[in-house]
C-alpha cells in the first residue's frame, strides 16, 4: 500500500509535467482510436457481407455489363436460391459534394437477398409498387432532410440526363455496421429510359447478386456459373460477396497502408514523450533513490516506482482519450454526413488503446528504471552536498 | 547574444536522450506532415502533367470520366471537320477518337485484380502525347490484336512483358511495345487499336476525341460551338482543366487527411517541447539568476529560452524533412476514385511543402518555448541565487 501512495505522490511533485504529457497522451490515444475506426470503416462493406450471397459480375472489368438474361440461367444452377441484379448509377444530387452511394435494382429480390436494410412493410410495399420509386438510407435522409414522399432529382453520369425518383421507403441498417447512406431504385425504370436513347446499351446490368442455400458450397457454385458463360461475349467471374469487398480495399491500399502507417507513428510519438516525462522525473530523483538504495531497498522495488510511475500517467492518459472518443466521435461522423459509411467504435479499438498504453507505460519506464537502478549510491549522495 | 546561443547549444548537449526524444517526436510529425502532402501533390502534378494545353477533349455532357462518355460516330466525323484543329508537320490531322475501358489485371505481388486503362488509339494518338515515348517495340499496327503497355503497368502487373500474351475479351493480344509516360497518367495505361478494341467490346461508341488547336487562342470558341450545338450533347475542355479535375477528390482528401493529422500530431509535439523546456527552466533556476545578476535583462532570458525551444523544433523540423524527402524515390500506386482506375504516382516534394513544413516546425517551436521562456523570465533573482 505504501509504494502505491508513493506512486501517488510522485506523480504530482510535477504537477505541470504529468498533467501536459497526460494531455498528450489522451490526444494520441483520441487519435490512435479515430485512425483505427476510419481503417475499419474501409472494411465495413467487407464486415458487413454474407457469406450465403455471391456477386457475379464481367470478368473483364467491374465497369463492362452484362446482359440481363443471365439471370435465368444463373437461377438454374443448383443449390442456387435466389438472383437478383443491379447497375452502379453514379448519379450527382444537386452537386457533386452531395455524395451517396446510388445503384439501380431489381427491388423485390434485392430487398429479399440483403434483410440487414431494415423497411416497414407497408413503405416496403409502397416502393415495390411505385417504378419511380426509391428507398433511401436513414442516415442520407437525415442528411438532406428528407421525408417519405419527397422527390428527388438525380444528374446522371453514366446514364445521361435528370433522373426523377419519388422517396417511398427509409431503410435502417440491422446492425451498427450496415452503410445507411445508399440509395436504391428500379432498373427497370432506368432500363425504360434507356432503350429510348441508348438502345444498344439497354438491358444490362453491372452485377447479380446470388444468393445460396449452403455457404459452404460458394466455390463449388461460383465455378458453375462462369462455366456456364465461358467462351461467350461476356465472361463472368463469380465470386463471395466478402472476397468481392476485398477486392474493393485492395484497390486502394496505398491509402490505407498509409493510414496505418500513421497510425503506428502517432504510437512512437507518444511513446517519446512519455519516456522524455520519465527520464526527467528520473534524472530529478537520483538522489533520492540513492538513498533509497543506502537504506536497503532492492532494486526490484525502485524498478517498481519508476514502471509504475510510467504506467499510471500513460493509463490514466488513455481512459481519459478513451473516455473523450465517444463524444469527439459523435462531433465528427456529424460533420462528415453521408461521406463516412460507417464509423463505428468496436471494443477491440478500446483494448486496443488500453493495450497500447500498457506497452507505451512500461517502455518508456524501462531505460529511466535502469538508470534509476544503476546510479552509484556514493556519487549520487555526494551530489547533494 | 552570440554568447547565449553558445550557452543554449550546450545545454541541448548535455541533456542529450531529452534533446534527442524531443526532436524526434517533433521529426515524426513533420515528417508524416510533409508526407502526406507530398503524396496529394504527387497525385495532382501526375495528372496535371498528363493533360497538354493546347489540348481539347470532348467527352458527352455530364459525364465526369472518359469511361463513362459517349460519342457516337456521326458526332465524331461532325467535331474532326472543324478548321481550328492543327496539322502535324507530315500532314496528320491531330484529331484522335480513342475508346476507354477498364480492365481487371493481377499485380505482380496480389492475388487481388486492379482496373486498368485500356485505351483504343487513332492515328493522331501518340503524335498528341508529347510526354509519351515509345521504348521498346512498336506501335501497334491497325486492326490487329497488338497491345503497348505503359511501363508502369508493366513493373507491376503480370504478364506484361514484351512478347508476352494478354487475354480479354475472347481475344489473346500480343505485347508488341513498352511506353515510358513519363510522370503521367499515361504511364498506367495500356494501348490497342481503336477498331479492334470497339470490336473487342462491342461497343459502338468513342469515349473522347482528343485534338490539338492549331491556334491555342481559338479554344473559347471552339467550346462555344462545341457546346451550343444541339445536335451533339458533348462539352469540351482543355485538356489540362480535365485531368487537374481528375485529381482533385483525391488530393483534398489526402490534403483533408494530412492537416488534420498534422494538428492533432502537432499538439502531441508541441506538449513535448513544453515538457522539455520547462524541465529545462526548472533545472537551471541558479544560472538563470546569475545571469539576471550579471546584467542580463528579462527580455535576453526569455529570447534564449525561446532560440533554445526554436532549435530543438528546427533540428526536429530538418530531420522530419530531410525523411519525408527520401520518399521522392518510391513510386506508389492507387485506384483514382474519379476514374476508377489504377494511376501510378510519386511523392513529390515541393519549396510550397518545404517551406511550409519548416514554418510548421518554427511554429511548434515557439508554442512549446513561449510559456516556459516567459515563466524564466519572470523569476525573481534573489530567489534564484538564494536555492544554490
Amino acid at each position: 500500500m505504501l509504494i502505491l501512495k508513493l506512486l501517488l505522490r510522485n506523480i504530482f511533485r510535477q504537477r505541470l509535467r504529468t498533467f501536459l504529457t497526460i494531455l498528450a497522451t489522451t490526444v494520441a490515444i483520441l487519435a490512435f482510436g479515430f485512425l483505427r475506426t476510419i481503417i475499419d470503416a474501409w472494411y465495413s462493406g467487407v464486415e458487413a457481407s454474407s457469406p450465403a450471397r455471391l456477386i457475379t459480375r464481367n470478368a473483364i472489368s467491374m465497369t463492362t455489363p452484362l446482359p440481363v438474361f443471365y439471370r435465368d440461367k444463373i437461377k438454374k444452377v443448383r443449390g442456387v436460391k435466389n438472383v437478383s441484379y443491379g447497375q452502379w448509377f453514379g448519379g450527382i444530387y444537386i452537386s457533386e459534394k452531395n455524395f451517396f452511394p446510388n445503384f439501380a435494382v431489381e427491388p423485390e429480390t434485392f430487398l429479399q437477398l440483403y434483410p440487414e436494410y431494415v423497411i416497414e412493410p407497408e413503405e416496403r410495399l409502397a416502393f415495390l409498387k411505385d417504378r419511380k420509386g426509391c428507398v433511401v438510407g436513414k442516415k442520407v435522409a437525415e442528411e438532406f432532410g428528407w421525408k417519405t414522399g419527397d422527390t428527388i432529382v438525380l444528374k446522371g453520369t453514366i446514364f445521361p440526363g435528370e433522373w426523377e425518383f419519388t422517396i417511398r421507403a427509409i431503410y435502417r441498417g440491422a446492425g451498427p455496421k450496415v452503410d445507411e447512406t445508399q440509395v436504391f431504385f428500379h432498373w427497370d425504370y432506368i432500363n425504360e429510359g434507356l432503350k429510348k436513347v441508348y438502345p444498344t446499351r439497354a438491358d444490362h446490368v453491372g452485377f447479380f447478386v446470388v444468393g445460396i442455400n449452403d455457404p459452404r458450397r460458394a466455390a463449388e457454385i461460383s465455378l458453375e456459373i462462369d462455366s456456364l458463360f465461358k467462351n461467350s461475349l461476356a465472361e463472368t467471374l463469380t465470386e463471395t460477396e466478402k472476397a468481392f469487398q476485398l477486392g474493393f480495399v485492395a484497390m486502394t491500399e496505398a491509402i490505407l497502408i498509409t493510414i496505418k502507417i500513421v497510425s503506428i507513428v502517432l504510437i512512437i510519438i507518444i511513446l517519446l514523450i512519455v519516456a522524455n516525462t520519465m527520464a526527467m522525473n528520473v534524472r530529478d530523483r537520483l538522489s533520492e533513490y540513492a538513498t533509497m538504495k543506502a537504506l536497503g531497498f532492492n532494486w526490484f522495488y525502485i524498478t517498481g516506482l519508476v514502471l509504475g510511475e510510467s504506467l499510471m500517467i500513460s493509463l490514466i492518459g488513455s481512459l481519459s482519450g478513451i473516455v473523450l472518443t465517444f463524444p469527439a466521435a459523435k462531433i465528427f461522423v456529424d460533420a462528415m454526413g453521408t461521406l463516412l459509411p460507417v464509423f463505428h467504435i468496436t471494443a477491440e479499438t478500446l483494448l486496443f488503446d488500453l493495450l497500447i498504453s500498457l506497452c507505451v507505460g512500461l517502455l518508456a519506464g524501462l531505460f529511466p528504471a535502469l538508470k534509476a537502478i544503476g546510479v552509484p549510491v556514493q556519487r549520487a549522495l555526494q551530489r547533494i552536498g | 547574444m552570440r554568447l547565449f546561443l553558445i550557452y543554449n547549444l550546450r545545454n541541448l548537449l548535455t541533456r542529450k536522450l531529452t534533446t534527442v526524444l524531443t526532436t524526434t517526436g517533433m521529426a515524426f510529425v513533420v515528417f508524416v506532415f510533409s508526407s502526406v502532402q507530398m503524396m496529394a501533390e504527387g497525385l495532382k502534378k501526375t495528372l496535371v502533367d498528363t493533360g497538354s494545353f493546347n489540348n481539347v477533349i470532348v467527352l458527352r455532357k455530364g459525364s465526369q470520366a472518359e469511361i463513362q462518355s459517349a460519342i457516337e460516330r456521326q458526332k465524331a466525323l461532325i467535331i474532326e471537320t472543324f478548321p481550328e484543329i492543327g496539322l502535324s508537320p507530315q500532314g496528320v490531322l491531330l484529331s484522335a477518337k480513342e475508346l476507354v475501358v477498364l480492365i481487371n489485371l493481377y499485380k505482380k505481388d496480389g492475388d487481388k485484380p486492379s482496373n486498368v486503362v485500356i485505351r483504343g488509339i487513332d492515328r493522331a494518338s501518340l503524335l498528341l502525347r508529347d510526354r509519351v515515348r515509345l521504348i521498346t517495340g512498336r506501335m501497334p499496327l491497325p486492326g490487329s490484336s497488338e497491345i503497348v503497355v505503359g511501363s508502369a503497368i508493366q513493373k507491376r502487373f503480370k504478364g506484361l512483358s514484351a512478347g508476352e500474351r494478354l487475354r480479354f475479351g475472347l481475344r489473346d493480344w500480343t505485347v508488341v511495345g513498352i511506353l515510358d509516360g513519363g510522370d503521367t497518367g499515361f504511364n498506367s495505361e495500356i494501348w490497342a487499336d481503336i477498331d479492334t478494341l470497339m470490336q473487342t467490346f462491342r461497343r459502338p461508341f468513342y469515349s473522347c476525341i482528343v485534338f490539338r488547336l492549331r491556334n491555342p487562342q481559338d479554344f473559347t470558341s471552339v467550346k462555344e460551338r462545341i457546346e451550343g450545338d444541339p445536335r451533339l450533347g458533348l462539352m469540351a475542355k482543355r485538356e489540362v482543366e480535365f485531368y487537374r479535375e481528375q485529381s482533385e477528390v483525391m488530393a483534398r482528401f489526402l490534403r483533408i487527411l494530412g492537416t488534420s493529422l498534422a494538428i492533432v500530431f502537432s499538439i502531441g509535439a508541441i506538449i513535448g517541447a513544453m515538457i522539455t523546456m520547462y524541465a529545462q527552466v526548472a533545472n537551471r533556476i541558479q544560472d538563470i539568476g546569475t545571469l539576471r545578476a550579471l546584467g542580463f535583462q528579462k527580455r535576453d532570458i526569455l529570447i534564449g529560452f525561446l532560440i533554445e525551444s526554436i532549435i530543438l523544433s528546427l533540428l526536429g523540423g530538418t530531420a522530419g524533412l530531410f525523411f519525408a524527402s527520401l520518399l521522392q524515390f518510391l513510386e506508389v500506386s492507387t485506384l483514382n476514385w474519379q476514374t476508377f482506375s489504377e494511376l501510378a504516382f510519386r511523392f513529390n516534394l515541393t519549396a510550397e511543402i518545404s517551406l511550409k513544413a519548416i514554418a510548421f516546425s518554427l511554429f511548434m517551436g515557439i508554442l512549446g518555448g513561449i510559456l516556459p521562456a516567459l515563466r524564466a523570465s519572470r523569476i525573481n533573482i534573489i530567489e534564484a541565487l538564494r536555492m544554490g
